[in-house]
């Protein structure tokens, strides 16, 4: 137990340091893109005074390192300052949009994760047979296939020629199940498409390691039920990878949804992220930028810790 | 009253009188035929969704920084101007009551009675002047500040009256005041988190990026509209996906379609596309300040290596009507009808190009998406060039920073223009010889005088004169090669009704808010 909060405390300690670097990365380089916020704000509209004007309003006009400072001051002090798009307050601008993708991404989860191990396991079960190949070729040829193209035909298939789903990812307040499952069907198969594939696959090479060890012939030996023997002896062991796997196919939901976010038309913390990069909305963009590296980090330590916990080996060390 | 625009006072009694402005639009276009909207009786009630082009955390509910369609869309929802445009892009009187001047200079305004802002508080001529006035201040960051700069200034006069005093005549203030960053908003307003106007529609809820959300005014000062009860206004970037939502039935009413999905649309029942011949037009930009694209010969060159027929038929699928080197489209009443339109001579340009030496040189010419079409222009002009020995290489580059990075700064690059409700904005903004936005740079001291001339001529006739000879001007000498006008492409479920054109832009000129109903 000792071990795991030390790995926590030096995870939660590694993160700080990582997120500090990646926000200095993220401004130097999007303060390297041509033209910033007061520019983009005033598009072709953009005369000498009236650029000077707006950049004093929104503080472009001090120097890079002193905005810097200034906005990490504010973030320390739980201020992530205002949108300079639209005067907004990141927070609340956040606030509207980070749900909705944790939503989606839970969502996804719910799905895809038991999918996935469903997949991976069997194929390791079953080796070499008819149904592995078969999950094989599928699994293979979803993640083969772009998402964009995947999203497109699904909604001229069930949007637009037989109207079971709506092409738009829009919940109407107070929406009955029904409305919440047909809204979210279409956007969670597309992502499902994409990381259910990484996860499988990578389940069933970690079993298979497994079952290739001398415990588990000596479990079968002893007369355990495959099934059981899989659950209860090969599973615990192989937890580490397939956690690690999961996680990194779920880092992407946040991030990667963007496709999907654009298809659907669904408001999500992607497209606000791309949204900043196209406004020059330096503190916005930091903002987002600061969620997806935090979510990243905090994915990958939740996987260490399962993968400790559910294996008592490491567990009692 | 005036002898500068009798047509505008004439209309400001019948409005007075409480006519819609439905009949003032037959009345205004003198026997022209009028839009379908009297048609069929409108019904109330209803709520659709529509879907424009763009939606990002930029989305504005302040009509000064108004940038984009979405943007004028969702404007002209909510706030009421002094004037609007009707179909020929006449301006009608709105929240104005009549508009008066004597010289073009000084022009006196009464305001309408009994109009009020969705708060409850009454329109006063503070508003106005407010609204007006604002656009000078930089940090409030008007895309209207260039214009705004012809007002001397506005001051009230009266409870209900207004006298705006501009730095020299121009006859097309009523045009000017219709534009939605004009749109007047409540006196002292500098928060706009929600919106305090007095549209047809009243700002639910506001989320930048995602969607707005209004409902109707029912104090709304045009009696009897608007008709629905809710419209819903989101962004779809991606035309492929608006265009699926509108068949799916998650939208009622879509803008910008591309000629390419129309077939689609129309085999499906239920759909109606609607076409609207504009003045939005892609040009190619021959910097007159830099070699080759200044020598005359070359200019010439280029706007004969227009195939104007193929870049209608094959690029814009004929949904586009042919232009002729200047920026006034055959629908505007000042359209020179006299000037033959440039053909396809590639003979004509080779000998040009021959007697300027720069037959068998490369130049690169920047294009894109951000241009409407411009590659697919360019990939054509590139084809007909090389036809006769003139190597043309399209730079493609990204949409983004485009404007700031690539257009106007290169010899070759492409310009996209949005529809202007008058001669005088488009000359006075893309061609006179100080303008920031001078695409090629070009200088025409004859041009210039004409242009300030035309701002303060009474006499309709010789106005006309005028801006015929500033197309010849632009036409011969400019540098700017412009081969089609672009027509707006939108598209709606066929139980949305009382929809038409504005050729100010798509969703009927941003204006449809008003216009429309639902036939359940």
């Amino acid at each position: 137990m000792k071990t795991t909060l030390v790995l926590i405390a030096r995870r939660l300690g590694t993160a700080v340091v990582t997120l500090l670097l990646v926000s200095v990365v993220v401004f130097t380089i999007s303060s390297l893109l041509p033209g910033d916020a007061a520019e983009e704000t005033l598009g072709r509209n953009a005369t000498p005074e009236a650029v000077a004007a707006l950049r004093t309003k929104l503080g472009l006009d001090q120097p890079a390192h002193l905005r810097y400072l200034h906005w990490l001051g504010g973030l320390l002090s739980g201020n992530p300052g205002q949108s300079m798009a639209n005067n907004l307050p990141v927070k609340d601008v956040i606030a509207s949009r980070l749900p909705k993708s944790l939503l989606l991404a839970g969502l996804t989860t719910i799905v895809s994760v038991p999918l996935a191990l469903l997949i991976g396991i069997l194929s390791a079960m079953y080796r070499g047979s008819m149904l592995d190949r078969v999950l094989s070729l599928v699994t293979l040829s979803m993640v083969a296939v772009p998402e964009f193209l995947v999203a497109t035909v699904a909604v001229l298939v069930f949007a637009v020629n037989l109207r079971w789903l709506p092409a738009l990812t829009i919940v109407p307040e107070n929406a009955t199940l029904g409305e919440f499952l047909s809204a979210y069907a279409m956007p969670v198969m597309t992502l499902c498409f994409v990381i259910v594939a990484q996860m499988a696959r990578m389940t069933r090479a970690a079993m298979i390691d497994q079952i290739g060890q001398p415990y588990v012939e000596m479990a079968i030996l002893k007369g355990v039920r495959p099934a059981r023997a899989v659950l209860t002896h090969v599973l615990p062991n192989a937890v580490g990878p397939i956690v690690n796997a999961v996680a990194l196919s779920l880092s992407y939901l946040l991030g990667g949804a963007i496709i999907v976010e654009t298809i659907f038309n669904y408001p999500g913390i992607a497209s606000l992220m791309v949204d900043a990069v196209t406004s020059r909305d330096m503190p916005l963009l930091q903002a987002c930028a600061m969620i997806f590296c935090l979510a990243y980090l905090l994915l990958v330590l939740v996987a260490d810790i399962c993968a400790i916990l559910g294996n008592p080996r490491l567990r009692n060390q | 009253m005036s002898n500068g625009r009798p047509a505008t006072v004439a209309v400001s009694r019948r409005d007075a009188l409480g006519t819609m402005v439905g009949a003032g639009f037959v009345a205004m276009a003198g026997g022209a035929i009028a839009q379908p909207v009297a048609a069929e009786t409108p019904k109330r009630g209803g709520r659709i969704r529509v879907a424009g082009m763009s939606s990002s955390t930029a989305d504005t509910l302040d009509p000064a920084r108004g940038s984009l369609s979405t943007d004028y869309t969702r404007h002209y929802m909510l706030y009421s101007g002094l004037t609007q445009y009707d179909e020929h892009l006449k301006p009608q009187l709105a929240l104005a009551e009549s508009i008066e001047t004597r010289d073009r200079v000084l022009w006196t305004i009464k305001l309408r009675k009994d109009v009020s802002f969705h708060d409850g508080s009454s329109l006063t001529a503070s508003d106005v002047v407010y609204s007006l006035m604002r656009h000078k201040i930089p940090a409030m960051a008007s895309k209207a500040a260039t214009i705004a700069t012809q007002f001397q200034e506005a001051k009230a006069v009266g409870p209900l009256e207004v006298q705006i005093q501009l730095i020299g005549p121009n006859a097309d203030l009523p045009s000017i005041l219709a534009a939605s960053h004009f749109l007047v908003v409540k006196d002292g307003t500098v928060d706009f988190q929600t919106a305090n106007g007095t549209g047809p529609y009243i700002c639910k809820d506001f989320k930048p990026g995602v969607r707005t959300v209004a409902t109707r005014n029912a104090n709304y000062w045009k009696s009897g509209r608007p008709y629905l009860d809710e419209i819903e206004l989101i962004g779809i970037p991606d035309e492929v996906s608006r265009v699926n939502a509108l068949l799916s039935g998650d939208v009622q009413l879509i803008i910008a379609i591309n000629p390419r999905s129309i077939r689609r649309i129309r085999s499906i029942q239920g759909f109606v596309v609607q076409e609207t011949p504009s003045g939005l037009y892609t040009n190619l930009i021959m910097r007159q300040d830099a070699e080759p694209t200044s020598d005359p010969n070359f200019v010439l060159a280029m706007k004969h290596l227009f195939d104007r027929d193929l870049i209608q038929k094959a690029v814009f699928r004929g949904f586009a009507t042919i232009a002729n080197d200047h920026p006034i489209p055959p629908s505007n009443p000042y359209y020179l009808q006299d000037l033959p339109v440039r053909t396809y001579d590639p003979d004509r340009a080779k000998f040009l190009l021959q007697k300027a030496g720069l037959l068998n040189v490369r130049l690169p010419m920047y294009a894109s998406p951000a241009a409407e079409e411009s590659v697919d222009i360019g990939s054509v002009l590139q084809e007909a060039a090389a036809n006769i020995g003139l190597t043309l290489a399209v730079n493609r580059v990204p949409a983004d920073g485009y404007w700031s990075n690539h257009w106007m700064k290169h010899p070759l690059s492409f310009g996209n223009t949005n529809p202007r409700p008058t001669a005088d904005l488009i000359f006075g903004q893309f061609y006179k010889s100080d303008a920031p936005w001078n695409e090629s740079g070009w200088k025409n001291a004859q041009f210039d005088q004409l242009l300030l001339a035309a701002r303060g001529e009474a006499d309709e006739v010789k106005r006309k004169q005028m801006y015929g000879d500033m197309q010849l001007l632009v036409h011969e000498y400019c540098g700017v090669g412009l081969p089609v006008f672009i027509s707006l492409m939108d598209a709606h479920d066929q139980r949305l009704k009382g929809y038409g054109s504005i050729p100010l832009g798509g969703l009927m000129g941003y204006m449809f808010a008003e216009h429309v109903w639902l036939d359940s």
